[in-house]
């Protein structure tokens, strides 16, 4: 079973979860700008979390399947079409052989996943299949997919008929929109901001430049200011950590950040509501809300012991 | 060890900060790389990786693990920060792996140290005399992040530290070694950087699918040597 590109779309990678354990060499980890949303259709399937997945940014790929598979799509809502029928979001779907899925326009989000029951077969480097396009590593080659590029899928199913049991509950839908609030916990350097600077940062609507990509989410807004200048030697940086830069603008940095950084970390974006900030798009807006450490860690608590019903709920469907 | 001065903090709700100071001393990053070093050794559950950089070493953690096998602490940030401080407070009894010394041949002709002539005039010096400073010194590598491989460097002669290049290079051969400041690197990919290249070396300073994945690990020292 592979499937084949048709159309390669503007940018089509392989992503896991990330690439963790070797960011002291450097090596970030890469992997989905989205993890609820690759989890999520994972789970459904019956596939670990960590599978690989296709992530897609709109224009999104044409996509030909060459044998019968059980695949599933989430993340941002991209209107898939599968020849004339059109795919519902977070439901496992039975793609035929020769069947060919397009996608319609991008109604939410900006990143959409497809996941295939079994997995695809990947070049997997360091443990994971998430694609280093830096480095040229993982996921297809290292690099994006392009027209006529064919992915091996580790199986077919042999069902003739596929009703599909498996749905996620509206309430582990991550709530997508174009304006999010998102919560923060403060950085090491969010005491250095100014009353003023704070204020900023937390009242007002930021707005995601065009520049913004895997690596990075340049924000627009008013400058912030901190009450001292703070001279930094550079530390280990996260997916979600939101850097000031010396103009006083904001970046929050995405999955394929670089593994440290200088700037002051004013604040960091609750792993509960990454998702939200993943699926953005240049124009977008965002604004910011301040938690604690416990309430953020409890939020991925929460998320997890949601996606353990579903875990369950979808062997039961899987071993039936 | 223990110090009034070290500040914890979250960089996020899955990791944490050990911040041993806000300067650069071999003393600090030591200490940053036997942290690192130990729990590399003795990972508590939900452990993922350690993290050392100049002066701070980085836990990152899978939050839920932590929590449940930690839950008599009211935060998993609160746990591995209570593990972290026990870790500090013994950790004149944790061994270094110790650090080697070792040469990289430097090619400094024009092809290969693209901003050698920025540099000299920049410092007021020829360019030979530059390079003559620039060899003179054994740097110690602190530590490895922008790029796979790309190790972080002190200390330059102040007579030769040069700020960064106004406008990056959008792409840097692989192989070119950098001034910024005082600090010097070795891009070990190409890739877009500012750093002022004195030359280039043929070593490979990351191989993916080698035993070792870098050339160099935080700690070492590092001493380059002209070629023709």
């Amino acid at each position: 079973m592979s499937i084949l590109i048709q159309k390669p779309g503007m940018l089509t990678t392989v992503q896991d979860l990330g690439r963790n354990g070797y960011r002291r060499f450097g090596i970030n980890p890469n992997g989905v700008m989205d993890v609820a949303a690759a989890c999520l259709i994972n789970i459904l399937l019956g596939n670990d979390d960590n599978e690989a997945v296709l992530e897609m940014h709109f224009p999104a790929p044409e996509i030909v399947f060459a044998a019968d598979v059980v695949a599933a799509i989430g993340g941002g809502d991209f209107s898939p079409i599968l020849d004339d029928h059109a795919v519902t979001n977070w439901r496992p779907f039975l793609a035929k052989k020769d069947s060919v899925l397009k996608f319609g326009r991008n109604a939410v989000g900006n990143r959409a996943y497809l996941a295939v029951s079994g997995g695809f077969k990947c070049d997997e480097w360091l443990g994971s299949s998430s694609t280093n396009l830096a480095a040229h590593l993982g996921g297809f080659y290292g690099r994006k997919l392009e027209k006529s590029d064919r992915i091996e899928a580790n199986k077919t199913t042999k069902k003739k008929t596929f009703a599909s049991g498996g749905q996620v509950s509206q309430s582990l839908i991550p709530f997508y929109s174009h304006f999010p609030t998102v919560r923060v916990i403060a950085g090491g350097e969010f005491e250095n901001l100014t009353a003023n600077g704070r204020e900023l940062l937390l009242n007002q609507d930021f707005t995601i430049s065009s520049n913004s990509n895997r690596m990075g989410f340049r924000l627009a807004g008013k400058p912030l200011n901190l009450s001292r200048p703070v001279e930094l030697i550079s530390s280990a940086v996260s997916f979600g950590t939101i850097q000031m830069l010396p103009d006083g603008q904001l970046i929050v940095l995405m999955a394929d950040h670089q593994t440290s950084g200088g700037y002051p970390r004013i604040a960091h974006v609750i792993t509960r509501d990454l998702p939200l900030l993943a699926q953005l798009g240049a124009n977008d807006k965002v604004a910011f809300h301040l938690v604690e450490i416990a309430e953020a860690e409890n939020l991925a608590l929460e998320f997890e012991h949601d996606l353990n019903f579903l875990r369950a709920g979808c062997k039961f469907q899987a071993n039936r | 060890m223990s110090d009034d001065s070290i500040r914890f903090f979250p960089l996020g709700d899955v990791a944490l900060t050990v911040e041993f100071a806000t300067h650069i001393s071999e003393a600090i990053n030591s200490k940053a790389i036997s942290l690192a070093e130990y729990f590399e050794r003795n990972p508590f559950p939900g452990f993922v990786e350690a993290v050392p950089a100049y002066s701070s070493t980085t836990l990152f953690y899978d939050l839920v693990a932590v929590r449940k096998n930690f839950p008599q602490f009211p935060t998993a940030f609160a746990a591995v920060k209570s593990l972290a401080a026990a870790a500090i407070n013994g950790i004149s009894k944790i061994e270094s792996s110790g650090s080697r010394t070792v040469e990289i041949p430097l090619d400094c002709s024009d092809g290969a140290a693209l901003d050698l002539e920025f540099i000299a005039e920049n410092s007021g010096l020829s360019p030979g005399k530059v390079i003559d400073i620039f060899t003179s010194v054994t740097y110690r590598v602190y530590m490895l992040g922008f790029l796979p491989g790309f190790s972080y460097m002190a200390d330059v002669d102040d007579r030769i530290a040069t700020p960064r290049r106004d406008s990056p290079r959008l792409l840097v051969p692989k192989g070119s070694v950098g001034i910024a400041g005082k600090q010097t690197g070795i891009y070990s990919l190409e890739s877009p950087g500012g750093w002022q290249i004195i030359g280039r070396t043929d070593i490979e300073m990351f191989t993916p699918f080698g035993a070792e994945l870098t050339f160099l690990r935080p700690g070492d020292r590092v001493r380059f040597v002209t070629v023709k």
